[in-house]
């Protein structure tokens, strides 16, 4: 296990040092977007379209501009007279800020109405007249191919059909000859539906043009303002919104999962708003609207995966038809449309695959969010550890026993996948073994045999996933453009206090304490004399914020980067404070001393006092550095999860009985805060699982647009959980670390689904789309007695 | 719109104003009184992050109408304990990793004082019931599930030292 190098005072890394950002929230004084409070702001709500395809005949505010305290109702041909009207997606589709003659999803935002409160513009809203003709929606994708399906981007040039991308990775031609020579093939076509990240606090901003200095202050839910600061001046530039104009502050996050990384119509009229009105304009979705706008996943994975009849496997292959909505508004790096899906040959070793995607529009929101996986993880994951839990059942074999045969090797790695990842490292025989010895496997599997014996239905489902996170290497990650580097500057003050700023931007994760050890690590400043702060464009060195388990890897190992620029700097002025030689002069923890003679030191303090006082003759004076880091890699943690659960025959009820999930997330820097990272992706993994999943009807409803039907855990729902680790550094990282707060999210689902699959085994069901809830367990299981 | 005179006392305070009659509780306190301790996070009674104490009843602020507090005494999450303290929740939460992104979390407080005022040594199931109408999507619950536990104790060891 990890050995703490620094006391429990100094709180480096592999202390479970209680958390510096807690008090103002235990306390009420948190500041999030919507407690942003302005002179003279004004609110804004939009209407939403109730149709999913229609004609805009005509819009008519003369009602709502005649209540009193409304002052402009805003629509897509006011936005056009800017060019303002469209915006480009994160993935270079185009997005719609306001309608000009159709809508193409049921809420899509229509217009915006602006008032002195947010009672008077709900008024405003509801007296808007807006005249639909209403087109038959496709919501289908399947559909959106056929030849007689409607054209639903006529606005894009060059577009013949609902076709977006085609996308493929690896060796076709022997993938496809290895699974027709094998002894055995599992298909399955499995389906990842539409979910939504469901945060507590939805999105919103609050925006502030000040006419006379021309500067835009906005306070935004962005889990990435800087790069939303240069989307921004991108598009905006043309009407005098200039990069040095904008200051972007993002303050607290309440949650943000994917969902507040990218830039939504709302957050643009508004800022539209208060740069024509000169006033500070507010707007907060409420639930209904934060549910039924942006999704993640919504892939249809057709797979195939072949093996030897001893279960050693040769090729796996899987074709995706991949839902996008009305436009692709995927979060993901601009060389990769599907994100990281070609990490989808998991744990295991074997030469062939292929995977390809075919992306389609639809009359749906757009979105693919990339909810907690670093882009769409989530499904390649599922995907693969279905399937070879398909591959067990089918051959009979233990599903743990065929990992096992199947898993990458400890000394395999760095490992070159088929698809092309090379994986820094990875003990998945040690993590797995953990994983069983903790839940007690061979238990269970007796438990398992005499409950069968008796009629009664167990499952117990595995999971051994692979991640990979940390985007990444410039040389292959950009959004728009811009490298996805992250970077940190740390300045210690003259008593050896000291503040940090970031790149990044915590929604949850802790990194005002997190950061603050990695600092405290690498330089013996305990971690309370560290001040950590994000989010501010106007303060912060630039990043690509926080999402994809990207934060210790990038942003963390910049500032272990920093601290080493700053004890190399510290040597040199140790040195003249001791009048010795630099070559004599060495480091342990918090002190430089003299080589051999150890009483002779100075500590970090003394040495941050001397950088702006008795610095050696023709130093540069002070005690601070920036960094911004490129990673050589990405880093891919791994985990083994095991899910024991007992289905009701006649109900079809599901209990999760054990949940036992062991993560290798490399070295740990609070395992406090791992652990509870770990707990709470595990409740999102149990989520979609068994909870959730927006569901439409055929005209592109939305038929649970609130909580009150989109099913989000409650404590009742979420099992006890249990966690624990394996620990295999990553090689490349200056610390060692991983990242960890996605693995659980992608994890969970397949083990969860194994284990309700295989406790249905008996009755002869072989596969279930998630979520499986009590309904569809139960339909399956009055099919299969019907068939039987 | 019609508008009324309310009175009622806050944290401790007496507060008069004159309200419309569709005002929010949550909106009274959030932006009249400027006290955002008090969290919106839905808008069909689901999420819980707009709970406060009514006449020490936990009650989801979002679903009350200003008028209607008229004459009550009311708690929210700014006035739970003295400036610079914590109270037992407040420590719990903190020593054991109960919140993450802070949002639920003072709903989630506030409901929990109730749940210990009428159960005051709960079982695991019975907090998990306990708090089922407050959702909290960073934690797994878990430790928050641990915090009120931990809460019960400290706070059965102060009643105890108070008898």
């Amino acid at each position: 296990m990890f050995s703490c190098k620094t006391s429990p005072e100094v709180g480096g890394m592999g202390h479970s040092v209680k958390r510096k950002e807690d008090a103002r929230f235990l306390h009420g004084k948190g500041n999030y977007t919507d407690d942003v409070k302005l002179p003279g702001m004004l609110s804004m709500v939009m209407v939403r379209s109730p149709y999913a395809y229609a004609k805009i005949k005509s819009i008519n505010k003369e009602k709502a501009l005649a209540i009193d305290g409304v002052l402009a109702v805003i629509t897509g041909e006011d936005l056009a007279q800017y060019n303002l009207h469209w915006m480009p997606t994160l993935l270079s589709d185009t997005q719609m800020v306001l309608p000009t003659d159709t809508v193409m999803h049921q809420s899509q935002e229509v217009c915006a109405v602006i008032a002195t409160d947010r009672y008077i513009a709900v008024d405003g809203a509801e007296a808007v007249d807006v005249q639909y003709e209403p087109m038959q929606a496709i919501v289908d994708p399947f559909k959106a191919l056929d030849d007689d399906a409607p054209l639903l981007r006529p606005d894009k040039e060059g577009q013949k059909d609902n076709h977006i991308y085609h996308w493929e990775r690896g060796d076709k031609a022997k993938t496809e000859a290895a699974i027709a020579a094998a002894d055995v093939v599992v298909k399955e076509r499995i389906h990842l539906p539409r979910i939504h990240v469901a945060s507590i606090e939805t999105c919103g901003v609050v925006a502030s043009y000040d006419k006379d200095t021309e500067k835009m202050l906005i306070y935004l839910t962005s889990q990435a303002p800087h790069a939303i600061r240069t989307i921004l001046a991108l598009v905006a530039g043309h009407v005098g919104l200039s990069e040095e104009k904008i200051r972007i502050i993002a303050p607290d996050i309440g949650g943000g999962f994917g969902g507040k990384v990218p830039v939504y119509p709302g957050y643009v009229v508004a800022i539209a708003a208060s740069f024509l009105i000169g006033k500070p304009v507010k707007w907060i979705e409420d639930r209904s609207e934060n549910l039924v706008n942006g999704f993640a996943r919504d892939y249809h994975m057709d797979c195939e995966l072949a093996a030897t009849k001893d279960g050693k496997i040769q090729a796996f292959k899987v074709s995706t038809l991949a839902d996008h909505g009305y436009t692709d508004s995927s979060a993901n790096p601009s060389k990769y449309p599907t994100g990281m899906f070609s990490i989808c040959t998991g744990s295991y070793d074997y030469e062939h695959a292929f995977a390809e995607l075919d992306a389609v529009y639809t009359n749906k929101a757009p979105g693919g969010v990339a909810y907690r996986c670093s882009f769409r993880v989530t499904e390649a994951v599922h995907a693969i550890e279905r399937m070879v839990d398909k591959l067990a059942a089918e051959l009979q074999m233990d599903p743990a026993e065929i990992r096992f045969k199947n898993f990458i090797k400890k000394d395999q790695f760095p490992y070159a996948s088929p698809l092309g990842w090379s994986y820094d490292s990875g003990d998945y025989d040690a993590t797995l073994k953990k994983a069983m010895e903790m839940v007690g496997y061979d238990d269970y599997k007796k438990e398992q045999a005499e409950k069968r014996a008796q009629g009664k239905l167990m499952g117990i489902g595995l999971c051994t996933f692979t991640e990979v996170v940390g985007a990444g290497p410039s040389k292959d990650f950009d959004i728009l453009g811009i490298a996805m580097f992250d970077s940190a500057e740390i300045r210690v003050h003259p008593t050896g206090k000291a503040m940090a700023r970031f790149g990044t931007k915590s929604q949850g994760q802790g990194h005002e304490t997190t950061y603050a050890q990695i600092l405290a690590e690498e330089l013996g400043i305990p971690y309370t004399d560290i001040e950590i702060e994000e989010g501010d464009t106007d303060t912060a060195p630039y990043g690509l914020g926080t999402y994809a388990s990207r934060s210790t890897p990038t942003a963390g190992a910049a500032a272990a980067i920093a601290a080493r620029k700053l004890k190399d700097k510290g040597k040199k002025i140790a040195a003249h404070l001791l009048e010795v030689s630099e070559e004599d002069i060495e480091w342990e923890v918090g002190k430089y001393f003299v080589k051999g003679a150890p009483e002779k030191s100075k500590t970090i303090q003394d040495v941050a006092f001397a950088a702006y006082t008795n610095f050696p003759p023709g130093m540069e004076p002070g005690f601070e550095a920036t960094h911004y880091y490129d990673p050589p890699n990405l880093t891919f943690p791994n985990g083994a999860y095991i899910c024991v659960v007992e289905v009701d025959e006649e109900t079809g009820a599901i209990d999760v009985k054990r949940f036992v999930a062991i993560d290798d997330c490399g070295n740990i820097i609070n395992p406090m805060i791992v652990e509870g990272q770990v707990h709470g992706g595990l409740t999102q993994g149990i989520a979609p699982a068994m909870y959730e999943g927006i569901e439409y009807d055929d005209e592109g409803n939305v038929l649970n647009g609130t909580l009150m039907d989109y099913l989000v855990p409650t404590a009742v729902e979420s099992p006890h959980w249990e966690t624990g680790h394996t620990i295999t550094p990553s090689p490349h990282h200056p610390l060692g670390a991983k990242g960890v707060a996605e693995s659980p999210t992608v994890g969970a689902p397949p083990a969860i689904a194994n284990a309700i699959i295989d406790a249905l085994y008996p009755l002869g069901i072989k596969h279930l789309d998630i979520p499986i809830t009590p309904a569809k367990v139960w339909e399956a299981i009055q099919e299969a007695k019907a068939k039987a | 719109m019609a508008k009324h005179t309310v009175t009622m006392t806050i944290n401790g305070e007496s507060v008069t104003a004159e309200v419309d009659s569709r005002l929010l509780l949550v909106h009274f306190i959030r932006e009249n009184l400027d006290m955002t301790g008090t969290h919106i996070g839905c808008d069909t009674s689901s999420c819980g992050a707009c709970t406060i104490l009514i006449d020490g009843k936990s009650v989801k602020s979002c679903t009350y109408l200003a008028v209607r507090a008229d004459g009550a005494n009311i708690t929210t999450i700014e006035g739970i304990a003295a400036d610079g303290t914590n109270h037992p929740l407040q420590q719990a939460f903190h020593d054991q990793h109960g919140l993450h992104c802070g949002f639920c979390t003072p709903g989630m407080i506030m409901r929990a004082i109730d749940l210990l005022e009428t159960n005051p040594n709960p079982t695991e199931e019975e907090i998990r019931w306990g708090i089922s109408g407050n959702l909290c999507r960073c934690t797994g619950y878990n430790n928050i599930v641990k915090s009120v536990q931990q809460a019960a104790k400290e706070m059965a060891k102060e009643k105890e030292a108070t008898v």
